[in-house]
């Protein structure tokens, strides 16, 4: 097996939640008592209302492509070997996140239902991708 | 508060972009030499200099770096500033300038960008939101960020790839009679940009900026000293600033911008309508940035940029002047030089100074500076008094 030489997150005390429960192939989020917003990505305050009072919930995974693109000249040497795509995914919870979609280039249209799933990059890194639904 | 006429710019300086720059060139070399230009071209002398904002060189960044530039450049300012807004930074400097003018803090305000298209000792933090959220997939740089910027208004409103390609055509037609543009020497058709490479669904090759070396000023001055300057007084007439998001997956809306306060900030200080602007120089690294700025700063309905685009000529000659100097996409990316060559362009064409591309009469300019992806917005409404 080849060597995984793509850019990995260097979880931090605010993230290590999220990454691990990627880990255990679940989508966790935080969510603030106070305004009952989910959160993405981490941080040690709500940035809707500043409070402190966030916790993490398991998400359904479920949400709907907002838009992508496919990537056929890399930015970096790192992603330089094959096109991917890369898309944003709004989840049913209401974030957004930056994600690749893994799908048949001719059957991907913003606003299709998605799904996601847990790619194993490393044997201590687990990046949170999405397929159709 | 406003702006209004609380200042002018009176001098510019810009240097033709290099592909590859000479190996002996730095920024602060090439500040240097847009100083003693920009100096030369206002009519001033060094020491009417009191104020120093500058944009930080990717290629030799460092700590205190106004002070070390004015101490190379021998200049003792009363302000001093990096400005970090991206290619918004231009801008931004413009109105920056006049509040301090208008405080009475300075009197003449050199706002001055120059850059290699190389990075040098990057202070990036190890732990960013970037390298950790988005990075793992790939999304590095700014071309796909505007690509799902792009294909989010196609499937919104119904934008086409000819619509978007129609924009760089024309600022290219421009660009032939720019003789400092690094793209000047053939025309362009729709064709040919959709038949360029296909680089980031759905943008192709020549609807990329294309990264190279360079640098601009510009002097903004105080009433007293734009009155007896050498060149004709360009006034800021309004200014607005506005940003809502860094990545732009967390932007409220990939389609509608942060340009639109901006603008209307802008405007209602300027006191002018749309209608009554002469030319305009938005921020220009791919072509959907133009769009939604026509829409976004309301020179046209929301979602209607494409069809706006095909109806107009927005070449210098045309009913709906557009980045006559080119535009970045045809002028080239010289880093923070890039956002400047809108300023430089609106001011050159104000004072009458546009040459082959000169548009008639032309007396108010709008300008958007554009930093990230559609994150940090300044919009500018530029003068000249008959
Ligand atoms: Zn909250």
């Amino acid at each position: 097996m080849s060597e995984y030489t793509k850019p990995l997150p260097r979880p931090t005390a605010t993230s290590r939640p999220f990454w691990d429960a990627a880990k255990r192939h679940e989508l966790m989020l935080q969510r603030c008592r106070v305004c009952n917003r989910f959160i993405y990505y981490p941080r040690d305050r709500c940035p809707n209302c500043l409070s402190d009072r966030l916790e993490w919930q398991k998400v359904s995974g479920r949400g709907t492509l907002y838009s992508y693109t496919i990537v056929r000249r890399a930015a970096t040497r790192s992603f330089a070997d094959k096109p991917y795509v890369l898309a944003i995914v709004e989840l049913d919870e209401g974030p957004r996140m930056t994600t690749n979609l893994e799908a048949p280039v001719d059957h991907i249209k913003i606003g299709m239902p998605v799904v996601a799933y847990f790619d194993d990059v490393t044997p201590d890194h687990t990046l949170v991708k999405f397929r159709p639904a | 508060m406003s702006l209004k006429r609380k200042a002018a710019a009176i001098g510019i300086a810009e240097v033709k972009p290099w592909k590859e720059p000479p190996p002996d060139l730095t920024p602060l070399k090439l500040m240097a030499q847009l100083t003693a230009q920009v100096l030369d071209d206002a009519g001033l002398e060094k020491k009417d200099l009191d104020g120093f904002l500058v944009g930080m060189p990717f290629a030799d960044p460092g700590m205190l770096y106004p002070a070390s530039a004015c101490e190379v450049l021998g200049i003792n300012p009363r302000m001093l500033n990096v400005v970090d807004i991206g290619g918004a930074t231009p801008a931004g400097m413009i109105w920056r300038a006049a509040a301090a003018i208008d405080a009475g803090m300075c009197r003449a305000v050199l706002c001055i960008v120059a850059d290699l298209n190389k990075l040098g000792d990057q202070r990036v933090p190890v732990v960013s939101v970037q390298r950790e959220f988005e990075s793992p997939y790939g999304n590095i740089g700014a071309n796909c960020g505007y690509a799902m910027i792009a294909h989010r208004h196609m499937y919104e409103y119904g934008t086409k790839p000819e619509q978007m390609a129609k924009i760089a055509v024309d600022q290219r037609t421009n660009a032939l009679r720019n003789p400092l543009a690094t793209f000047n020497d053939k025309p362009l058709t729709i064709e040919d940009v959709l038949n360029s490479r296909m680089i980031v669904d759905p943008l192709h090759l020549f609807e990329i900026v294309s990264p190279c070396s360079g640098g601009a000023a510009v002097i903004v001055a105080s009433p007293e000293i734009a009155k007896r300057a050498k060149n004709p007084p360009v006034w800021l007439l309004g200014a607005g600033e506005y940003s809502n998001h860094a990545s732009i997956t967390y932007a409220p809306s990939l389609t509608d911008s942060p340009i639109k306060p901006a603008a209307d900030l802008a405007f209602e200080m300027a006191g002018v309508e749309r209608k009554d602007i002469d030319l305009v120089c938005p921020y220009d690294c791919y072509t959907i940035t133009v769009l939604i700025t026509l829409e976004d700063a309301g020179f046209c309905k929301k979602g209607q940029g494409g069809p706006f685009v095909m109806e107009h000529n927005l070449t210098y000659a045309g009913d709906f002047p557009c980045n006559t100097h080119g535009g970045q996409l045809s002028f080239g990316q010289p880093g923070l030089g890039g956002g400047m060559s809108h300023v430089t362009e609106a001011i050159r064409q104000l004072m009458g100074r546009g040459d082959q591309r000169q548009v008639r009469n032309a007396a108010l300019a709008y300008v958007n500076g554009n930093g990230g992806i559609m994150s940090e917005q300044v919009s500018l409404i530029l003068e000249r008094r008959a």
